[in-house]
């Protein structure tokens, strides 16, 4: 009785029954409200799947032996059987656009289209760091015109010249982001007002008397500060596309269309967890859906089940298979628990979250999805009873201590420090070294420097050395790497002379 | 809302040009795997593709990261038996401790980049920048040979290659052309007889019938197939440029010819055979070998079978020279190599040199002469080698080499086949 109204039967799919299981996952999902781009779902094979993970899956990629690199790397891997392909990628873009692979069974086609055309896609549309740095609707005509500008410039001024410019921005890459807006330019009109405002205010605190206060003189002045730039710049790439002395006109915007990538790119490293998580935690809510609809039969849902549990799986720290924590696994874990706290909250949890505990848990996601990243997100919303099933426990590796030491675990003492470290471990800081560009010497020998801020006697690795001759490459004069701690410099500076 | 697109038409190779550009980037690093592949290999083997490493850290993209060293914490998941406070030993080999058994079953393929070439892309690997010396000269060569392709159809033809479907189909056309008409007037009269028979016009009925009887007659002599149906297979004659060459392997097979010379020379011999097999479509192989007096042999005979006697050069060139004359005179590329441990007497090495000079080397397009030295480190020189050196001085397709080691045998090769740098 159960399987007379479902939608499909068996594991084959065709293009009227993707139609069909994307009319139900759509109304389920806007009957949680979310809120999507428009979706494109595109059909491929596994080799273009190969093909399309070697451009990070974007669709349209500019040529580089770099990308060539990673296709011959997955493609071997994937003949060796050593790795799997993804069933799916999604691009942020409007519309947003899904790959499904053709060998996929109708049930992970409809897993994939609400995991990556509801899941991915709202949190693109609704997450705050995408809307800040991504303009979806412009990204596609953005990689057309990024390969069409690479080629032309590899005719015009042979494929070695722009490969020599693109391998150097490639290693600057996550040096060429902007972590906070800069504030737009002025126009000519807010400029002027806000001169006259500013006239108008010395006019009203205007008092004679100041101008009998008797001047410093001239060797007690303060030193013009004649440094440049006068605030360190972390956007490497940014300030050698704006100053850089050397850089032909082509060049700076070659520069300019790999910083604009990794700008890009920039939110989906910050909310990997959050982003994972979202989209799994729909893709199993509106399957079980479908399921008490009984749209789906129980073998549909047996196999989905089976894909779940294989992306949620997370071994523990000592098994041979284990890669990390999961970030499809603690996320899902994440969400669903916050959905529990809503509904079923305990007395831990109102002391934990007196705000949500019994709250609507639609409404409690959707402010989730919102407004955090990898970081905020755990350090908000990770609750003691998920360190306790995670079993998670935290290390500290001290360079004065002969050993490894537990630092803290999933208990009342612990719960708290084990949360922060987690959090810290997903910053971008604790990824990406701080390296920041401190001098300009744009008066003498146009030399540039960079300081590394060293945190907690971590160094940089010996790639650092290739690293600053690229960069000297795109300055064109000498470049120096310092590396800074607690306000001292280190005696070792990586150098490269013009 | 949703479009849904089926992109699988669109086939694969999206990244074929990253790969290509890839290959050429780390040219000398692939090009320093194939070599040692190639001295690892049989000869038999050589041919096909294979897997490159290239060590990883050859290829890496650098960038600032993290390295070992200094404090830090990690939280990890499936904590088992630690409390607060437990010390752990470092695990051994590695300053900074990942605590996991991620060390497990990686071994050395950590350190090697790996991955497989086709044939072709190591084919032009390991020809790469060799040069097929007078290619210039075969590829303007005359076009005798022609080739028979198909064009289409003709009225005309034989009947063995009567196109049986297109000749049908005319068929179906013609007849549908001239039986349009009277078909219409065929049912025309059916419906007039059967309102006749029914107001009971009997007269007119016979008439009518009678004129059905008429038009039926006449559908019937259109034929089923006529003689303008009739379509042939159309072939034309198209001159075509020659893509063959004959390769003449000499070797001296007398007692002084161990097995080490004959490996030796078995590998130049394929080395070129591969070669020209890459720039012609079909090669022949012709094997002579001569002791006092010539052969000609089979490929296994004349690597293997050993013969005992002195050594007369001439005799060898004598029967190459006849058999070009006989089976390749016109309309091939010739190509020989000889191989010799440059042991010669009396007369012999001046009347093979003038002998090869005049005759032999004119039909040519390149001759190499490869001598197999007991060591690398004797410096005399044969009396075969003094003589052919003159012979080298003043022709243009031919080349001289001697080698001792089997390593030699590859470099030797590239040397006497290097692209012509201006």
């Amino acid at each position: 009785m159960s399987a007379i109204s479902a939608i499909s039967r068996g594991a084959d799919w065709d293009f009227d029954l993707l139609e069909r299981y994307d009319t139900e996952i759509s109304r389920i999902a806007r009957g949680h409200g979310l809120d999507t781009y428009p979706n494109q779902i595109e059909v491929i094979t596994s080799e273009q799947m190969l093909d399309a993970y070697a451009s990070s899956g974007l669709p349209v990629g500019y040529p580089h032996w770099s990308y060539g690199k990673e296709f011959i790397r997955n493609e071997q891997a994937y003949r060796r059987g050593m790795q799997g392909l993804a069933y799916e990628i999604v691009i942020n873009s409007s519309p947003c656009i899904a790959y499904l692979m053709e060998e996929n069974t109708i049930a992970t086609q409809a897993l994939v289209i609400a995991h990556a055309s509801y899941g991915h896609n709202s949190f693109f549309k609704g997450n705050h760091l995408f809307r800040q740095w991504t303009a979806a609707d412009a990204i596609l005509d953005y990689l057309v015109f990024a390969r069409r500008y690479v080629m032309q410039c590899e005719e015009r001024h042979g494929a070695t010249a722009v490969e020599e410019v693109l391998d150097a921005c490639h290693a600057l890459m996550p040096h060429g982001v902007d972590r906070y807006r800069r504030p737009a330019p002025l126009t000519l009109k807010a400029e002027a007002a806000r001169l006259a405002e500013r006239e108008a205010h010395r006019e009203r605190q205007f008092n004679d008397l100041w101008r009998t206060v008797p001047e410093a003189r001239a060797e007690n002045k303060p030193e013009v500060n004649a440094a440049f730039p006068q605030d360190p710049q972390e956007n490497v790439l940014y300030f050698v596309e704006k100053y850089s002395p050397r850089l032909e006109p082509w060049e700076r915007e070659l520069v300019r269309i790999v910083r604009k990538l990794a700008q890009y790119f920039y939110p989906q490293a910050q909310t990997k967890v959050m982003n994972e998580g979202w989209a799994t935690f729909w893709h199993y809510t509106i399957m079980n859906q479908l399921h008490e609809e009984r749209l789906v039969d129980d073998g549909f849902m047996l196999e989905f089940l089976k894909n779940h549990t294989n992306v949620i799986a997370q071994p523990g720290f000592d098994s041979p298979v284990y890669g990390g924590l999961n970030p499809y696994a603690l996320g899902f874990a994440v969400f669903s628990d916050l959905k529990r706290i809503c509904e079923s909250p305990e007395a831990e949890d109102r002391e934990w979250f007196p705000d949500i505990a019994g709250g609507d848990w639609n409404k409690v996601l959707d402010f989730a999805m919102r407004n955090f990243k990898d970081e905020s997100f755990i350090a908000q919303y990770l609750s003691p009873r998920l360190m306790r099933e995670f079993h998670l426990f935290a290390l500290a590796d001290h360079t004065n201590e002969d050993a490894i030491v537990v630092d803290s675990i999933h208990d009342d003492h612990g719960y708290r420090r084990v949360r922060k470290l987690l959090a810290q471990q997903h910053a971008q800081e604790s990824r990406v070294p701080d390296v920041q560009v401190v001098r300009f010497d744009r008066d003498g020998d146009r030399s540039l420097t960079l300081r590394h801020q060293r945190r907690r006697g971590r160094p940089l690795t010996e790639a650092a050395g290739e690293v600053v001759k690229h960069l000297r490459r795109l300055w064109g004069f000498t470049v120096r790497l310092e590396t800074w701690e607690n306000d001292i410099r280190f005696s070792d500076v990586v150098e490269c002379p013009a | 809302m949703l479009q849904l697109i089926d992109r699988r038409p669109n086939g694969r190779g999206k990244s074929a040009v990253n790969r290509e550009r890839f290959l050429r980037r780390y040219k000398a690093q692939i090009q320093g795997a194939v070599k040692r592949m190639i001295g690892e290999r049989r000869i038999a083997d050589m041919e096909k593709g294979g897997e490159v490493r290239v060590p990883k850290k050859d290829i890496s993209e650098p960038s600032f990261n993290f390295g070992t060293g200094g404090d830090r914490e990690f939280v990890l998941p499936g904590n088992r038996e630690y409390v607060t406070g437990d010390r752990i030993p470092r695990p051994e080999g590695s300053g900074s401790a990942r605590g996991s058994g991620n060390e497990a079953g990686h071994g050395d393929s950590e350190d090697a980049f790996v991955f497989s070439l086709s044939r072709e892309e190591f084919m032009r690997i390991f020809f790469d920048d060799l040069e097929l010396p007078n290619l210039a000269r075969t590829a303007i060569g005359r076009s005798e040979r022609k080739k028979s392709v198909r064009a289409g159809f003709a009225k005309t033809g034989v009947p063995a290659n009567l196109a049986i479907v297109r000749t049908l189909k005319q068929s179906v056309a013609r007849r549908i052309a001239l039986g349009g008409g009277l078909k219409r007037e065929i049912r025309e009269l059916e419906a007039a007889f059967v309102t006749a028979v029914a107001v009971g016009h009997a007269e007119e009925a016979a008439r009518i019938f009678d004129e059905l009887a008429r038009l039926e007659r006449r559908r019937g002599v259109h034929p089923f197939i006529d003689e303008p149906d009739l379509r042939y297979r159309n072939r034309v004659l198209r001159p075509e440029p020659i893509a063959r060459a004959a390769m003449f392997c000499l070797m001296d097979v007398s007692a002084s010819m161990d097995e080490d010379k004959k490996d030796l020379a078995k590998r130049f011999f394929t080395l070129l055979y591969l070669f020209l097999t890459r720039k012609y479509a079909e090669v022949d192989l012709v094997f002579v070998r001569h002791t006092d007096d010539a052969e000609e042999v089979d490929e296994d005979r004349f690597f293997h079978d050993t013969r005992s006697g002195g050594t007369v050069v001439l005799s060898a060139l004598e029967l190459a020279e006849q058999i070009r004359r006989e089976r390749y005179a016109s309309g091939w590329n010739v190509y020989a190599a000889q191989a010799s441990d440059g042991d010669a007497f009396g007369a012999d090495p001046a009347r093979s040199a003038r002998f090869l000079r005049e005759q032999l080397l004119p039909a040519m397009r390149y001759y190499t002469y490869l001598e197999l030295a007991a060591s690398s480190t004797s410096e005399r020189s044969s009396t075969l080698w003094a003589e052919y050196e003159r012979v080298a001085e003043a022709s243009r397709n031919f080349a001289m080499r001697r080698a001792s080691e089997r390593e030699q045998i590859y470099p030797v090769f590239r040397d006497l086949f290097k692209k012509e740098t201006q």
